[in-house]
């Protein structure tokens, strides 16, 4: 069995009002010196070995993130 | 009589207003199951709105592998009319039917109000029943309903004309270029966020312009 | 370590009876806790424990309520009962509207969670109340949301505020329920304590209402929905620690937040599956599954059944591991209901669930014994009579005491109070006012509320009352209005509580509608307050009283007290929802002002009546006096006249005459010319009761009919044409600069 983290990201282009709302927000609470914040979703996946790096690409691409507007990186991490 | 499939996705909500709009029409209802991979004979299909699965994931990105979906994907392939609202939209983009994301309100609110819109597109199959360039009232009412893609997919939009409905006077989600609705090349697949079948009765939302949307595609139905 | 989970069984209670117990901790008393034990005859298992802790809390017992609540029995006439197809003491009241259709309804709090973590408060207080009335056999149809706040300004109103409003958009919209009115009030009493109460309306055909009961022995008990977790036990877990050490490092368990998290997806699916089992009919009795999850389901369904019940715990499908039998009848995890279920139609039940990939399973049967056995792998954990779970808690006769400073408060006039005389200075209190937070537009607020699904909302906020269409084919429809005035209550709790049932009253009527029926939500302080229950005992009876002379019914409510921050409790808020009928929707009243070249006609009388007022309390952070007096026979009387040819029509509420005519000039989006009688501030910002603005284009029949029934009425002026309200002695004032000052102050606050 293996932990894999999937991370996806709106790509850099799009407007991400949610990461806006928070970066605005920031300043306001008391902390200083944070320029940007990009909201994404982090998914953890329990695999078993029989699922490789192609077939955790096609759930990344195909189903976790969406293309037109996302970008992801799979990494096991145990 | 015309028979136009609206589905029912767990989670979906305006099936029944959709259905309703059909009727008013003139056109006859049919109930499509997401679970069954069968379009029963139907002439058109309407994909409505709602939060199927719950918007879990991505809005519409469950809904859009049922195995109703892969019929209409052939059909619509096959030239069969399909209008997707709002969830129905957002599924229709998810399946690739249509280009473009739905993405949250940059106010990030839900957001209900009588949305002006101009029909930049009358002889699609669902807005031939319009005058060109006609200005009309329809609900919007959802949480991601900015459009969103690259721009060179926005400029082949404008470029070809495939741009159905603009937002006026308020664009009350930032989709760019104020797009409010989109068609497929061939004018037979169209998606938009606002709500036509909550505007075929002054008595119960801003007017009956909402109406037409459901009669053009009587006339646009392959023989 | 490898816990050798002993469970508490019957047995080990019977023979452990000295074993000490944290009954205190769960909130039950010394005497409580005896009591239960002369009722069992030994000493409660934990299990048993847990139960009689949650059920004979305040908020499931109603104990410090129910001798006052009894007066509402008392004071409903056979006619009033005549058209109750439910009442009191049902998951929700119901009543028949003609055609063969049911309506049932009713509001409820979710206060405390919504303070704690203001979204997923109100989200749950949504879900729970739909329930109430999907376990009544309806299709639930709208909601509605009065809501309440600290002053607008206060920074901890700015983060509980778009919570709430939020949390309540997020449910209902994602169960596709228009939200068709409510309320947003401020004031400094709601400060660590607001109020957030929930309604549903739902229908149904009469020949389909469902009561909660467990009749015949061998019907199945089938649990569906969510799983159960470890939502909004908190204090349960305190029994935890009799069987591991007594630390929570020892039993792995995290001190857990007692906030329930909502998921709306799961409970829309769960609706939906509901009404096609009700639609195949293999339901016998049902409930859902709210505050006291499964103690309450069970013992509820049980008591109010003929024979016993036994449940086997263990089959309860689990999302948290490792949880005690006290723990599974403590949860309150969400978008849970309970059924009973023919034997010969579970596997047709089973069925539609999978349809609708609901998990439900068989977790026990009714039996024909009058206890509730619980076991859990084999063990009895609860043997119980369920009548003295559910509905035989302790009765408290909580002292009653008329506080000392309330003739100071009542002594405390108005009158005194500077007032603007000129004509600008009166202009400018017209604006000042329409800005003011509890007079300004909601707009900020209903859009994050879906209106329209369904297709059969025909007015929502800001109209006087939320009207659905039941009946596509005839038109029938209903009219639901929620109102209460804190601060009337606060001068004099049985007037008040009169004047907030006038208002709903006047506002149902005043679009169109006939009223019928009555729900209510006691949110007061707390009840160890002598003072507190002088308010509850008072308002009571006034309500009471009030519907008595109306002749409509209470047909349900809800109790919530504790809503206090040490010794200050909040303003007394009875609030009340009335319901009424109209045969057909497109005779409906729109708020706001007719066609131009209508007349304007003010329905009712104008005194100088300011105790409590809007203007008192923005222009003098004035509270004193007492309230406007009450009339409940001429806001009958306004009832019955105005289905005389009336092309739009609102209610005078909070800030007067002079809010009525700023909205609906705003609501329209066209003006108006009027004329006031007397003096000009009070014809202006008075607030006496029983009073409605009509606008009517023949206005001769209608004054004709007014003399003829003696209901005094006022000619004010014309519908313009002009996109100005001009007022005559003070000056004009155009839509653009009134829709600046009335749309801008929500806004301003909380985007």
């Amino acid at each position: 069995m293996a932990r894999v983290v999937v991370d996806v990201m709106p790509k850099p282009e799009i407007l991400d009002p949610q990461g806006q709302a928070v970066a605005n927000a920031l300043p306001r609470l008391g902390f200083a010196g944070i320029t940007d914040v990009r909201q994404g979703k982090h998914f953890e996946l329990e695999v078993d070995d029989s699922v490789d790096d192609e077939t955790l690409a096609k759930i990344a691409e195909g189903f976790l993130s969406n293309p037109v507007v996302e970008d992801f990186v799979v990494r096991r991490v145990s | 009589m015309t028979r136009i499939g609206v589905i029912t996705f767990p989670g979906t909500l305006d099936d029944t207003d959709a259905a309703r709009a059909v009727r008013y029409a003139g056109g006859e209802p049919v109930a499509l199951w997401h679970k069954d991979a069968d379009l029963r004979g139907v002439d058109a299909v309407v994909v409505p709105g709602g939060f199927s699965y719950g918007d879990y994931l991505r809005a519409g990105a469950i809904a859009r592998f049922a195995p109703v979906m892969t019929e209409v994907v052939g059909a619509a392939h096959r030239g069969m009319p399909v209008l997707g609202i709002c969830n129905g939209f957002q599924i229709l983009c998810e399946a690739g039917l249509l280009p473009g994301a739905l993405l949250r309100n940059a106010g990030l609110h839900f957001v209900c109000r009588d949305q002006k819109l101009r029909v930049e597109r009358a002889d699609t199959a669902w807005t031939a029943g319009y005058a060109d360039q006609a200005e009309i009232v329809i609900p919007v009412k959802n949480m991601d309903g900015r459009f969103s893609a690259a721009q060179s997919t926005v400029d082949e939009l404008e470029g070809e004309g495939r741009v159905v409905f603009r937002y006026l006077d308020v664009n009350p989600n930032g989709s760019l270029s104020d797009i409010a609705g989109i068609s497929s090349p061939d004018g037979r697949i169209v998606g938009l966020m606002p709500h036509p079948e909550h505007a075929i009765d002054p008595l119960t939302g801003p007017g009956a312009d909402g109406l037409a949307m459901f009669r053009s595609v009587l006339g646009a139905v392959l023989a | 370590m490898t816990a050798t989970t002993h469970v508490d069984s019957v047995e080990h209670a019977k023979d452990t009876p000295d074993t000490p117990q944290p009954y205190r901790e769960l909130g039950l008393k010394d005497d409580e806790y005896q009591r239960i034990r002369e009722l069992l005859g030994r000493r409660p298992t934990d299990a048993e424990l847990a139960m009689y802790s949650v059920m004979w809390s305040e908020h499931c017992s109603y104990k410090s309520s129910k001798v006052h609540l009894r007066y509402f029995g008392e004071t409903t006439t056979d006619e009033m009962r005549s058209t109750m197809l439910a009442g009191i003491g049902e998951n929700a009241g119901v009543v028949d509207i003609g055609d063969g259709w049911a309506v049932t309804f009713k509001v409820e709090s979710h206060n405390h969670p919504s303070y704690v973590e203001p979204y997923q408060g109100a989200a749950t207080g949504v879900g729970g109340i739909v329930r109430d009335i999907l376990a009544m056999g309806a299709r639930p149809l709208a909601v509605m949301d009065p809501l309440r706040f600290g002053a607008a300004d206060a920074p901890d109103t700015r983060r509980v505020l778009p919570g709430v409003v939020a949390g309540v958009g997020g449910y209902g919209n994602c169960l596709g329920l228009p939200n068709i009115g409510g309320e947003v009030v401020f004031d400094p009493s709601y400060q660590g304590n607001p109020l957030v109460n929930a309604l549903c309306v739902g229908a149904m055909r009469v020949e389909d209402l469902h009561l909660a009961h467990a009749s015949g022995t061998g019907n199945k008990v089938i649990l569906f929905g969510a799983r159960t977790g470890l939502d909004g036990i908190g204090g349960v877990s305190v029994l935890a620690s009799d069987t591991f050490a007594g630390d929570e490092g020892g039993t792995g368990r995290k001190k857990l937040p007692s906030v329930q998290v909502g998921d709306p997806f799961t409970e829309k699916v769960l609706i939906e599956c509901c009404l096609e089992l009700f639609r195949e009919g293999l339901v016998v009795g049902i409930q859902d599954l709210g505050g006291a999850g499964l103690s309450c389901a069970t013992s509820e369904l049980a008591s109010a059944g003929d024979g016993g019940m036994r449940v086997w715990l263990e089959r309860v499908p689990l999302r948290a591991k490792g949880m005690t039998p006290a723990e599974i009848l403590s949860s309150e995890s969400q978008e849970r209901m309970c059924a009973v279920v023919r034997p010969s139609d579970v596997d047709a039940f089973m069925r539609v669930c999978q349809k609708w990939d609901v998990i439900a399973t068989e977790i026990g049967e009714v039996t024909d014994g009058d206890h509730l056995v619980i076991t859990w792998h084999g063990e009895t954990v609860v043997d119980v009579p369920p009548r003295t779970v559910a509905h035989e808690g302790p009765v408290y006769e909580r002292p009653v005491e008329r506080p000392s400073s309330q003739d100071d408060v009542l002594a405390d006039e108005p009158a005194r109070l500077a007032r603007p005389s000129t004509s600008d200075a009166l202009r400018a209190e017209i604006l000042r006012m329409a800005g003011s937070p509890n007079l300004s537009s909601r707009r900020w607020v209903t859009e994050q509320y879906d209106r329209y699904v369904r297709g059969g909302t025909v007015l929502a906020q800001p109209a006087d009352s939320g009207m659905i269409r039941i009946d596509e084919s005839t038109g029938r429809g209903v009219a639901i209005s929620c109102d209460c005035n804190g601060r009337y209550v606060y001068l004099d709790p049985y007037a008040g509580a009169q004047l907030a049932l006038a208002e709903a009253y006047r506002n149902v009527a005043a679009s169109g509608a006939h009223p019928v029926a009555v729900t209510n939500c006691l949110n007061f302080g707390s009840p160890e307050d002598p003072g507190v229950m002088w308010q509850f005992e008072q308002a009571v009876r006034g309500l009471a009283d009030g519907c008595a002379t109306l002749g409509i019914p209470v047909t349900g409510g809800n109790v919530s007290f504790y809503n206090q921050t040490g010794t200050t409790a909040i303003l007394p808020t009875p609030v009340v929802g009335v319901l009424g009928v109209i045969d057909n929707v497109a005779t409906r009243i729109p708020t706001g002002l007719g066609a131009p070249g209508d007349t304007l006609v003010l329905l009712g009388e104008t005194h100088d009546e300011f105790g409590g007022s809007e203007w008192a309390h923005v222009v003098h952070n004035h509270l004193g006096g007492r309230p406007p007096k009450v009339d409940l026979v001429r806001e009958q009387l306004i009832a019955s006249v105005l289905r005389t040819g009336v092309s739009a029509a609102h209610d005078l509420s909070e800030g007067g005459l002079a809010q009525a005519l700023v909205e609906s000039c705003l609501l329209t989006g066209r003006g108006c010319d009027v004329e006031l009688t007397g003096d000009p501030f009070v014809a202006l910002f008075s607030e006496s009761s029983a009073r409605v603005l009509v606008s009517v284009p023949n206005p001769d029949e209608l004054t004709a009919h007014c003399d003829e029934v003696g209901l005094p009425w006022q000619r004010l002026g014309l519908v313009s044409e002009t996109n100005e309200l001009r007022i005559e002695g003070v000056g004009e004032l155009a839509l653009t600069e009134l829709s600046a000052a009335w749309e801008g102050t929500l806004p301003a606050l909380f985007a």
